[in-house]
């Protein structure tokens, strides 16, 4: 499916219906293009690391290194693109500033700061209204982090992922790659090897953490990929929501991004996961656009709960499976998702619920939304383990179709090795049918609102599970995104 | 208020489809017309291109709503100038919550107006009211708009949104269909109580029995795309007698 050819990188920039396409000018430290051993060694050096996480990225990248001469990138997803050159990509992009790292928001470039105002996220104002804790991502790099004051008294820890593996080496050591090993696959090797900053968070044995928790990725430089690492550690029967919003600029060229997410829940805990993710989709004409390799995935350990919660809009690609290994007796796994692709974009997204444990439980509920020329697929995959006496999955795979270009597709991979679970997979596709929008035009809502409706109205059982403020801006993005696959 | 000329309508994009064929109707404030017709004679399309559904297209004539040609407008700005359809089949849209959905629709219209929005606590205070005098289950309108519905709870439904709205011109598409005796009585009060002098209704049925509820003004009579004969009440009585034969 792949062809190997490097994307071009002198198109022309079209179409303003992109609004968090605006660039900063901030001076960046990029390392040189390419990657190799020394480059690893660089990013590591810049961040001062210890030796062993050094030795756990080069193992990483020879692993990666192998099994790039070998397989190649993974190609059973339905997406189609021009081969990566992953020698033509910045590996490390900082703003200059961080080498003095601010101590606080007064030290952090106005100009950044600017940004994070665009982009809807000022955060000295978060800090007091809204009582969200933002680790603001830019470029990969951590650039002020807020509330830890006020989360420090309750023993939570919520930092850059450098900052923790400065001052908390151990619990870093202990749980990176334990939920997802830099073995795991291409990308997530990848991210292994060069990753460049990310979030951290631990919370402590019994400790409902207060706020939620929330992280503003955002990619900047041109040419440069993102591999940003997010590692979150629920301790015993403690609890934590936890936010990632992402945007990117308006770019000619395409856009790596490899991430990798591994949340722990401990016994008794649990993890609710919630990502906007607008990356940048490319133009109508379907140049430029983010491509989003991310793997994710939790550990529920006994009683632990882990819910997933996403609402995909952007990027040209999108290939992302947030999964629940449900490991503990009685744990819990639940995946909700919207997944909208419009114009030229492309998704294959899903989940994996593995069940281990005695009496795990798992939910899916699915939303692809096809516009345009858009493609979407759901992938998912449920596996009943020998061991997993009584387990209980409940998969509901919807999608719909605004227009007769789109394509919608579902792979759902079933696996039951013991005879006491118990399955139910619903399945349908409907279309934005001329009835419902007359009925509502009406009423007098415009084909707009109307189409708006009856797309958010369908959405409803996946954007109720979001944080309220988040909940708003998943349906503005809805609207958003589906301009001009309207009327 | 409605003045529709020579209308001829057929189904959109397919050819010698014509369904309306010269329709001539002049409904004056305040005025209450039914009009009947036996299966296949063009009531429902005629209700449906009187609000603009896009499924039909006007081949000729005119429609003229308080003095504007309003054949070019979609359904929203109909509804927005004062027209209302109440459906035959109500559509379920699962997600969308009446209460959501009806206070949409008045805030629209507000903003066409350039008018001021109705405030959440003014609309509940009015959709408790309306849920109550039009007999609609309350447990039922919490969930999806007329999802799980059944027909006489979705012609209710119909019935709620139009005392929410308070449209001019109301047109209802055969209301009737599928209702017990208790739900056409409903929708008879609905009607009565908004019958006002500045307000009008045409009431599409194939049969007489909702007007044994609500009198009509006039009645006309839809044969093949044509009205072929116009009259008071006693011309719906007349239907019931001797069916519609005679007009055929």
């Amino acid at each position: 499916m792949t062809n190997k050819n490097t994307i071009s990188r002198n198109s022309d920039l079209s179409g303003d219906e992109y609004q968090w396409g605006f660039t900063t000018d901030v001076e960046t430290e990029l390392a040189p293009k390419g990657l190799n051993t020394d480059i690893v060694k660089l990013i590591s050096s810049k961040k001062d690391e210890p030796a062993w996480l050094l030795d756990w990225r080069i193992k990483a990248y020879e692993n990666w290194e192998k099994l790039n001469k070998s397989e190649g990138e993974p190609d059973w997803a339905m997406i189609n693109y021009p081969g990566i050159d992953y020698q033509d990509i910045y590996y490390y992009a900082a703003p200059k500033s961080s080498s003095n790292t601010p101590k606080s928001l007064d030290e952090v470039d106005p100009e950044m700061l600017e940004t994070f105002e665009k982009l809807g996220i000022p955060l000295n104002e978060r800090e007091k209204l809204a009582g969200v804790a933002v680790d603001a991502v830019f470029d990969s790099v951590s650039v002020a982090t807020t509330m830890e004051d006020k989360l420090k008294e309750l023993g939570i820890i919520f930092c850059s992922f450098s900052e923790a593996v400065k001052n908390h080496p151990d619990l870093v050591k202990k749980y990176l790659g334990s939920v997802v090993p830099f073995s795991d696959n291409f990308f997530a090797g990848l991210n292994s090897a060069v990753f460049s900053d990310g979030s951290f968070a631990y919370i402590p044995p019994g400790v409902r953490c207060p706020i939620e928790l929330m992280t503003y990725f955002r990619i900047n430089t041109e040419g440069s990929g993102q591999f940003e690492r997010t590692l979150i550690v629920a301790d015993k029967g403690s609890y934590v929501s936890y936010l990632e919003g992402c945007t990117a600029p308006f770019r000619k060229s395409h856009q790596l991004h490899a991430a990798v997410v591994e949340l722990v829940a401990l016994e008794d805990a649990e993890i609710k996961y919630s990502t906007i993710q607008n990356w940048f989709p490319g133009t109508p004409e379907g140049e430029g656009g983010v491509y989003n390799f991310v793997t994710k995935r939790g550990r529920a350990e006994k009683n632990a709960k882990i819910s997933w919660t996403q609402v995909e809009t952007g990027s040209a690609i999108t290939w992302k499976y947030p999964s629940v290994i449900l490991k503990g007796d009685n744990s819990v796994g639940e995946f909700y998702s919207v997944a909208l692709t419009n114009n030229h974009q492309q998704a294959d997204t899903g989940t994996k619920m593995i069940h281990l444990g005695k009496n795990t439980k798992s939910t899916i509920v699915s939303k692809g939304i096809s516009a345009g020329k858009g493609n979407n697929t759901y992938r998912g995959q449920v596996q009943i383990l020998p061991g997993a006496e009584n387990a209980v999955n409940h998969t509901i795979c919807d999608s719909l179709l605004v227009g007769d270009q789109c394509g919608a597709h579902t792979v759902p991979y079933i696996e039951v090795r013991n005879p006491t679970a118990r399955l139910e997979h619903e399945a349908s596709t409907s279309k934005v049918s001329e009835d419902k929008l007359f009925y509502l035009m009406s009423r007098g809502l415009s084909e707009e609102e109307a189409h708006h409706m009856i797309i958010t109205g369908w959405s409803r059982d996946v954007i109720r599970e979001l944080p309220f403020e988040f909940a708003v801006e998943a349906s503005q993005l809805l609207k958003v995104s589906l301009e001009g696959a309207v009327g | 208020m409605l003045k529709v000329k020579n209308l001829c309508a057929s189904v959109a994009d397919v050819e010698d489809s014509d369904i309306l064929k010269g329709v001539n109707i002049e409904v004056n404030p305040g005025e209450i017309h039914a009009i009947m017709g036996p299966n296949g004679s063009g009531k429902s399309t005629f209700s449906n291109v009187l609000m603009g559904r896009p499924d039909y297209e006007v081949t000729d004539g005119e429609i003229n709503f308080n003095g504007e040609d309003i054949i070019e407008l979609p359904a929203d700005e109909r509804s927005h100038k004062g027209m209302f359809l109440a459906f035959q089949y109500p559509v379920e849209i699962p997600g969308v919550r009446p209460w959501q959905f009806l206070k949409a629709s008045l805030d629209a219209k507000s903003e066409y107006h350039g008018e001021s929005k109705i405030s959440v606590r003014e609309f509940s205070k009015l959709f408790d009211e309306k849920v109550k005098s039009c007999g609609v289950n309350p447990e039922l309108i919490k969930r999806s708009l007329n999802d799980g519905f059944s027909g006489g709870e979705k012609k209710r439904n119909e019935m709620l949104q139009l005392e929410i709205l308070r449209p001019q011109l109301a047109i209802l598409d055969e209301t009737d269909s599928g209702l017990d005796v208790d739900a056409l009585r409903i929708v008879a009060d609905g009607v009565n109580s908004m019958r006002s002098p500045d307000r009008s209704f045409v009431i599409v049925t194939h049969y007489q029995r909702l007007l044994n509820y609500i009198k009509p003004d006039i009645v006309h009579i839809l044969v093949d795309g044509k009205i072929v004969k116009t009259g008071n009440a006693d011309l719906a009585l007349d239907v019931e007698k001797n069916g519609y034969k005679d007009f055929q």
